[in-house]
């Protein structure tokens, strides 16, 4: 664990008490960066077509294919972006992820 | 207590950076600074040097590899003049927002165009708002002497601003001269160990630096600069007076020469100091009072002791060896003089612009300085603000 104090809104931290020249001292805290809310399609997992090659872990950018045991579980919707890489190397005849309009099912 | 040596500026300076051996230098050749990049390189090439020596392909890349190795921990690195500073520029900016610790000695040469190899002050002048701590030297000693102060002034940690280092190009750089240089494990022991409380190599503890910071917080990392800015002015005075107990030489923010009963002075920026210096004991035994005020450190300005060692003096030139273009005076002028407005006797103070491109400084030059001082306080023949001095007219 870092020993580095953490900043959970940078707008409430004076320039005395934000880390110098803007460093980022607390590691992996992107996760706390919801970066699937501007998503405008989604992925859908239809789990009976899955093999769990993991494939879509594997080309996901970002890492939003969820996995316990080596077997894909479901996806991170609060870090896809919806950019549907997962569906295009999805590599089964009957696809086990397809893209969906987002604003529709929301 | 050193020893004496003869020895050009850069040679001084890249031996200095010897006794520094610094984890990383990164530096490209470029007149008149190329003998400091040269001479380090043979003491890579002999072993002399634990330092990864970068070879890169412009002056961009040289700190731009310098600041990465900085950001890394490491003591890094490297030395430029004129356009070699001039193409590095945007990361001049990173490296001092990101507050490393960098120390660059610059071989002050005059900017193109026209195309010059010769001493003026533009090229670091430009570089004066881009946040890095500015000191100049007089000498081959004092910039000896000054770049082994700034790796302790940069790596403190109320500061954490790179430095630049500066010396006169050819008439400092090239001039074979007499100087004392000190112990290499003594320098070492005074320089310590840079330890980085951040670090890029921190496994244990990763970082991010250098992130994107937009309307909400770019604002406040600006502000922490100018706080480290401000508090370099004691620290450099401490580390002048830990040098001093260590070689035997200190020197302050300026130095002021015979400035004290003074009824004119001139204030003047590197090697010049030394001419203005002779002509002031030359006007001294005619039994005037000259005086003459040498710049060492011009960031952060140091504003509040000028005025006080300039407020009782009557009238002042103010040598700016660099064009602002302003059309109001170089910058040491511009500074100097607003500096002066919170006094209640507001000095005359008047600029002369002088030696761009290598244009010779001679005595007789300073001369007719204090002799124009001395008409204008006493006679109707009243300076202009700002003169060009030793332009052909």
């Amino acid at each position: 664990m870092s020993k580095r104090k953490q900043i959970t809104n940078i707008e409430e931290v004076g320039w005395r008490e934000l880390p110098r020249a803007g460093a980022i001292v607390e590691a992996g805290n992107a996760a706390k960066y919801n970066t699937g809310d501007w998503r405008s399609v989604k992925p859908v997992w239809k789990e009976d077509n899955c093999i769990h090659c993991l494939f879509c872990w594997v080309f996901c950018p970002d890492a939003a294919i969820l996995t316990e045991d080596g077997k894909m579980t479901g996806i991170d919707f609060d870090h896809c972006k919806g950019c549907g890489i997962c569906a295009k190397e999805c590599p089964t005849k009957e696809k086990a992820l397809v893209m969906v309009d987002d604003s529709v099912t929301q | 207590m050193g020893e004496r040596v003869a020895l050009t500026g850069n040679e001084a300076v890249s031996l200095a950076m010897k006794q520094i051996n610094p984890d990383v230098v990164a530096a490209y050749p470029i007149t008149p600074q190329t003998d400091i990049v040269q001479y380090f390189s043979t003491f890579v090439a002999d072993g002399e040097v634990d330092t990864e020596f970068v070879t890169v392909e412009s002056e961009h890349s040289a700190m731009s590899a310098t600041v990465g190795a900085a950001s890394a921990g490491a003591r890094a690195m490297t030395a430029t003049s004129s356009n070699g500073l001039a193409l590095m520029w945007e990361i001049v900016y990173i490296a001092s927002s990101m507050r490393l610790p960098i120390v660059m000695p610059v071989v002050n040469r005059a900017l193109s165009g026209p195309i010059n190899i010769h001493c003026d002050h533009s090229d670091s002048m430009g570089a004066r708002d881009s946040g890095w701590i500015q000191i100049y030297s007089e000498n081959a000693q004092e910039a000896y002497d000054n770049t082994l102060q700034a790796i302790r002034i940069t790596e403190h940690p109320d500061v954490l601003l790179p430095a630049m280092v500066c010396q006169d190009g050819f008439i400092i750089s090239h001039a074979l001269e007499n100087l004392e240089i000190e112990d290499t494990e003594a320098l070492r022991r005074f320089i310590g160990i840079r330890s980085a409380d951040i670090s890029l190599l921190d496994t244990e503890d990763p970082v991010t630096l250098g992130p994107l910071a937009l309307f909400d917080s770019y604002f406040e990392f600006k502000r922490q600069q100018a706080e480290a800015m401000a508090q370099a002015k004691q620290v450099i005075l401490d580390v002048a007076r830990e040098y001093e107990t260590l070689a035997g030489r200190y020197y302050g923010l300026f130095e002021a020469y015979k400035l004290e009963d003074a009824e004119m002075a001139v204030v003047v920026i590197g090697s010049t100091a030394g001419t203005a210096k002779a002509v002031v004991d030359e006007l001294r035994e005619e039994g005037k009072k000259a005086g003459m005020l040498k710049i060492r450190v011009f960031r952060p300005f140091p504003a509040e002791e000028l005025v006080d060692a300039l407020k009782d003096i009557p009238i002042i030139a103010v040598m700016d060896r660099a064009e602002s273009f302003s059309t109001q005076g170089g910058p040491l002028f511009s500074e100097l003089k607003a500096a002066l407005y919170e006094t209640e006797a507001r000095p005359q103070v008047h600029n002369f612009i002088y030696g761009l491109g290598g244009r010779d400084v001679r005595v007789e030059d300073i001369e007719t300085v204090y002799t124009r001082l001395e008409e204008s306080l006493n006679t109707s023949n009243k300076l202009d603000r700002v003169s060009y001095l030793g332009v052909r007219e």
